[in-house]
Formats: C-alpha cells, sequence, structure tokens
C-alpha cells in the first residue's frame, strides 16, 4: 500500500479515532496471538486424535458388520458357521468381561490395604519410598509379565487351583476340570490383579490423603482407634475417589493383551468355569494373535472386535472420570 | 467443670478412658493394622518373585555378542545370535513416539495451564483422561487402519508403530507436564508481566526454564511407560530377524515383540549329538531380551528421579 506509486493523496481513516491498542493487546503483543492458537490447536488435536481413532476403527470396521455369515465363515479363520458378527464376538466380550472382573474383585481389597498403609499406616518417612516401590509394579513392561506367569506363577497356583475346584467344586466359577498346567482365566486374572493394583493404589491414596485433617483428629479425640477413625472419616471421604479408581483399574484390565495372550489357553464359550484350560478368550489378546496371519474381511472382522473393546474400555473410564467431581487442585496458576 | 476433673487423679481417669478401648474394638483395630500391612508385603510378592525370575533367568544369557548381533539366519537351537536388530528398533520407534509425543503433549499442557478456560479446556481434560485409559492394542488398530489408508492393506513400518505409542504417550505427557506447570508460582508469572514481557516469551524463558526438570522427569516417565508396550508394535510394526534402522521402510523388531516371538516359538528340536543345539533356546533368549528390557525401564525411572532431585528449582 505504501508503494511509491500509490497517489498521495488518499485521505487518512477515521482520523478522529485515537491510536490505541485493541482492548485485549496489552498481553496479546505480536507472536503472543499466534502462541494461544497454537497451543489451543495443539488441545484441539487431542480431541480431534480421538475423534479419528473412533472414525477409522467404525470405517475400518464396518465391511464386516455388514457382511454375511457367509462370507465371514469364509475369511475368518475359526468363525462358526451360521452365526450372526454378534454371536461371534459375544463370547469374545464375555471372556475379558469376566477376566476384567475377576481381577478387579482380587485386585481391589489388596489395593485398598496399600492405599491406607501409604496414606495412614506406614512410618511417614518411609511412605513415599513405599509408594514408588509399588509404583514399579506399573513398571514392569506387560509381556514380561507374561513370562513370569507362565514360569512361575501358574505352576505355583496350579495346587491350589486343583483343590479349590476338588472341596468347592459346587460353587459355579470352581466347577469343571482343573486345569493341571493353570493356563486357566484364574491365572490370568491373578496376573491382571497384580497388573492393575498400581493404578487402583495411586488413585485412592491420593483421594485418602485428601482427608480433611480436622474429620481425622476428631475421630481420634472422640476415642476412636486408628481404624475406627478410618472407616468412619477416611473411607466416607473417599468413597467416590475409590469407585472411580476401581473403574480405571477395571478399564486397564479390560485392555490388556500380552499377559492374557502368552498366559491363556483359548476357547470361545460363555463357561464360568475359570480353573478349566480352553474354555475363555479375550478381545485384545484374540486380536493380537489372529492379526498379524489375517488378510482381507478377517482384518475388517478383527477390528470389529477391537472397537468393541474400544467401546467398552471408552464407556467405563468415562464414567470412572464422571463419578469423580474433579476437585480444583491447588495451582500457581489459577 | 468441676475442680474435680483437674485432679491428676481424675485426669488419669480420663486419659485412661480415651486410650484404653474395649477388647472386641482393640481387636478389630489390630487385625486390621496386620491385614493392611499384610497387604502391602502381598503385593511386594510378586514384584520380587517377578525381578528375581528375570535376573536369575536372563544373566546367564546376556553377553557382548547378545547384546551386538541380530538373529538373522539363526534357526532351530542355534544357540548364537542376539538382540542388537530389538534393541535398535526399539530405541528408534520409541524415540519416535517421543518426537511426536512430546511437543503435542506439552503445548496442551501449556494450553490447559495458561489459556485454558470455557467448554474446549474442560473437554479437552476429561479427554486427556479418557485417553490414558485407551486399551494399546486399539492404539495399534488405529495406527493400522490410518497408514493402511494411504499405503495399502499391507503396509508395515516403524512410524506406524511411532503412531500408536504417541496416541498412548500424549496423554501421559500432558498429564505429567500439567501438574509440573502447576507447581510454578504465579508470582514469576507477574513478575514477567510487570517487565513488559509478553505471554509467550514468559512462558518459553519463565515457566517452561523454571519447570524443565520436571518436565524432563515427566517425559522420561511417560517414555519408560510405552517402551514395553507390546501389542501394538506387533500389530502394526511386524516382526524380522534382520537389523533395520530406517522407520519409514520396513519391518522392523522390537525388544517387546522379540520376547514373545522367542517364547511362542516354544522347544527346538535337537538331534543326539548335535553339536551347537541348546533346546530351549528361545526361552533363554526370552529371558535376556526381558532383562534388558526391564534394565532400560528401570534405568529411565531412575534418571527421571534423579533429574527431578538434582535440577528442580528450590522455591522457597
Amino acid at each position: 500500500m505504501t508503494t511509491t506509486d500509490s497517489p498521495p493523496a488518499v485521505p487518512a481513516p477515521a482520523p478522529t479515532r485515537p491510536r490505541r491498542r485493541r482492548s485485549t493487546g496489552d498481553t496479546e503483543r505480536g507472536f503472543s496471538r499466534t502462541f494461544r492458537w497454537i497451543t489451543t490447536g495443539a488441545g484441539a488435536l487431542i480431541l480431534a486424535t480421538l475423534a479419528a481413532v473412533a472414525l477409522f476403527l467404525v470405517a475400518r470396521a464396518f465391511p464386516a458388520v455388514t457382511a454375511s455369515p457367509a462370507e465371514l465363515a469364509d475369511a475368518v479363520p475359526r468363525y462358526p458357521d451360521d452365526t450372526s458378527f454378534v454371536a461371534y464376538v459375544g463370547p469374545l466380550v464375555f471372556g475379558t468381561l469376566l477376566a476384567a472382573v475377576l481381577a478387579l474383585l482380587l485386585a481391589m481389597p489388596v489395593a485398598m490395604g496399600i492405599a491406607l498403609f501409604i496414606s495412614h499406616y506406614a512410618p511417614r518417612r518411609l511412605a513415599q519410598v513405599l509408594g514408588a516401590l509399588v509404583d514399579l509394579l506399573a513398571a514392569i513392561p506387560s509381556v514380561v509379565y507374561g513370562l513370569w506367569g507362565i514360569a512361575v506363577l501358574a505352576p505355583a497356583v496350579a495346587p491350589v487351583w486343583a483343590w479349590l475346584n476338588q472341596y468347592l467344586g459346587w460353587f459355579p466359577l470352581f466347577a469343571g476340570e482343573a486345569s493341571p498346567t493353570a493356563r486357566t482365566l484364574a491365572t490370568v486374572a491373578v496376573v491382571l490383579a497384580v497388573m492393575i493394583l498400581p493404578i487402583i493404589t495411586a488413585v485412592s491414596r491420593e483421594v485418602f490423603l485428601q482427608t480433611p485433617r480436622l474429620h481425622e483428629e476428631a475421630a481420634l479425640a472422640l476415642g476412636a482407634t486408628r481404624w475406627e477413625m478410618v472407616r468412619t472419616a477416611v473411607l466416607p471421604f473417599g468413597r467416590s475417589g475409590v469407585i472411580s479408581a476401581a473403574m480405571l483399574g477395571l478399564g486397564r484390565a479390560l485392555g490388556e493383551t500380552m499377559a492374557v495372550l502368552m498366559i491363556l489357553s483359548p476357547g470361545f464359550l460363555y463357561s464360568f468355569k475359570v480353573f478349566q484350560a480352553a474354555q475363555h478368550q479375550t478381545i485384545a489378546a484374540y486380536i493380537a494373535l489372529d492379526f498379524p496371519e489375517a488378510s482381507g474381511l478377517a482384518v475388517n472382522a478383527l477390528i470389529a472386535t477391537g472397537l468393541a473393546l474400544f467401546v467398552i474400555t471408552l464407556a467405563v473410564n468415562m464414567a470412572a472420570r464422571a463419578v469423580v467431581a474433579r476437585r480444583k487442585d491447588f495451582s500457581g496458576a489459577n | 467443670m468441676s475442680t474435680d476433673t483437674t485432679t491428676p487423679d481424675a485426669t488419669e481417669r480420663t486419659r485412661a478412658l480415651l486410650t484404653t478401648a474395649e477388647p472386641r474394638r482393640r481387636r478389630t483395630d489390630r487385625i486390621m493394622t496386620v491385614l493392611i500391612w499384610g497387604a502391602f508385603v502381598l503385593a511386594m510378592v510378586p514384584l520380587v518373585s517377578l525381578l528375581w525370575t528375570v535376573l536369575f533367568n536372563g544373566a546367564g544369557r546376556i553377553s557382548i555378542e547378545f547384546l551386538t548381533y541380530s538373529m538373522r539366519g539363526i534357526f532351530g537351537g542355534d544357540p548364537s545370535g542376539g538382540i542388537y536388530h530389538a534393541v535398535a528398533g526399539t530405541l528408534i520407534i520409541t524415540g519416535w513416539a517421543t518426537v511426536i509425543s512430546v511437543p503435542v503433549g506439552l503445548l496442551v499442557a501449556i494450553y490447559l495451564v495458561e489459556y485454558g478456560r470455557g467448554p474446549l479446556a474442560r473437554s479437552v481434560t476429561f479427554f486427556v483422561d479418557v485417553m490414558t485409559g485407551i486399551p494399546s492394542i486399539v492404539a495399534g488398530l488405529f495406527a493400522v487402519s490410518l497408514f493402511t489408508i494411504f499405503f495399502g492393506p499391507g503396509a508395515r513400518f516403524g512410524l506406524m508403530g511411532a503412531v500408536a505409542l504417541s496416541v498412548l504417550m500424549i496423554p501421559v505427557v500432558v498429564r505429567s507436564c500439567e501438574e509440573m506447570l502447576k507447581l510454578v508460582p504465579n508470582e514469576l508469572r507477574e513478575a514477567s508481566y510487570a517487565l513488559g514481557v509478553p505471554k509467550w516469551l514468559t512462558i518459553v524463558r519463565v515457566v517452561l526454564r523454571t519447570s524443565v526438570a520436571g518436565l524432563t522427569t515427566g517425559v522420561l516417565l511417560a517414555v519408560a511407560r510405552v517402551i514395553g508396550e507390546t501389542a501394538p508394535l506387533l500389530v502394526a510394526v511386524g516382526v524380522t530377524d534382520s537389523i533395520n534402522v530406517d522407520a519409514f521402510d520396513g519391518r522392523m523388531m522390537t525388544l517387546p515383540v522379540f520376547i514373545y516371538r522367542q517364547y511362542s516359538q516354544g522347544l527346538a528340536t535337537c538331534r543326539d549329538g548335535q553339536a551347537d543345539c541348546v533346546a530351549d533356546i528361545a526361552l533363554q533368549n526370552a529371558w535376556g531380551a526381558a532383562l534388558t528390557l526391564i534394565a532400560i525401564v528401570m534405568l529411565l525411572n531412575v534418571v527421571g528421579r534423579l533429574v527431578n532431585r538434582w535440577f528442580a528449582p528450590k522455591l522457597r
């Protein structure tokens, strides 16, 4: 505009207004606006990524969901004849849920104990170190858990499972024929329980530590023993946090692949016999087992089962995050 | 309050009343204390057992040759060969995942702490939390679905795995960086504004510089979290026995996938008197690789925590 060719007689626009920055200008000079847009864009990218995950899975799963049972039976190995896609995914979903729920039932009491131990029972100075030890469990790769489960845990628990099966076999979960190698859902559930301990513990101990000091002291001043103090002041205060922690643990257990893949001897049944081999399979392990060799429609079928897993874990995680009304943490930035 | 209660005798009585519970309550208290200590000890059993097993089974296989050779042309019970290709693949793929995740994660954390107001910030916070719960195999399927659109159904290369790992890593980076940025006191920001420094420069030169130790720790712990992921790499990167350091072309081997493959090979068949044949060599390889992997993960964890301890700014 200010080239030499331009006529010099152009009137200055709106000369009455004094030159001043726009109201937000003071903190938004120069690069600041661009920087704000970059960071906001990064935030939006998170939402876009999650949407893309859902979208791509749906797009790739679509051919399998709409295909006829005959086509699927042709393309997908181990596809039962004359069943709809839902009937094919059903046992996998059942196995996934059963393994995760059993793992959660096993992990929950122990995790509560550890969280209380670190927040209220352990010597103050040791608490942090002991907490870090529990967090180490989360650092160990799942494939190593799988190796350990097969080499150490399965032989160790096989006699326990056999005993439970023999003497408490009337209980539906313990019925059936106990597998001598213990490559069963019960062993998988134990490994999964160990793997989800750290996340449940970490979330619950944060909540327990937030119990108002005055509530605890009031309980003690009324003559409560330490356990009564925990029961009347700490646990009620942390209930929603514990529920959320449990659901986060459940989400982890649902999606765990390698430990299940390496330990479980798979089957495709709706069965509660957790000591018997070749009864169950989880979605994640099923995908990991078959995906490397799959092609064509089989890939779509596997991605469709993955979509089912994604939807389940998404629902569990969103419920977990919504249950706990997010506390406004202390922040230097607000 | 009568004067009686202040006599030593009455004080003793009150104290006795307050400190001694009835036997049943005391018994419950003691039982629960034992159970709570027991829970902690119980959780340590698998940790100790696992670390001991890996060390015991893996240490014998570790040698210079094991760490510097690949498995190219190694068949059956041949006890030569090593994990060099897998270590290289793991480092390259995790490196690319870090290159993708750290800028994105850091920018999101800056957005949430410094700018985030209103519905977008709330939904980003919520969905970052949700994203931490995405199963790793689903992340792998996502990477495959994404890349096969452009490169055809058979595409398998390192960057696909890096993208899958990024989906898992970004929320972890965001979470930890957010916590670290929140620790920077507002006074520092205000002092910077008072000197006329624009906001973006304040963030880059004051906020980030103050929290750089914490950010490094967060990133290292996030790397340690994803370096052991198996399922997404199994699905998205495939397997190979040779060294491949090009993340943009061809399948790569990674340590976790190597462990799984060796484990699933089972026992080799050795003829009688055959030299250079160890029946359970695959299992030994798996344990050796597991020890290497755990050593890398532990190293990252330790370095991460030390960085924070040594370089954290003294705020008070």
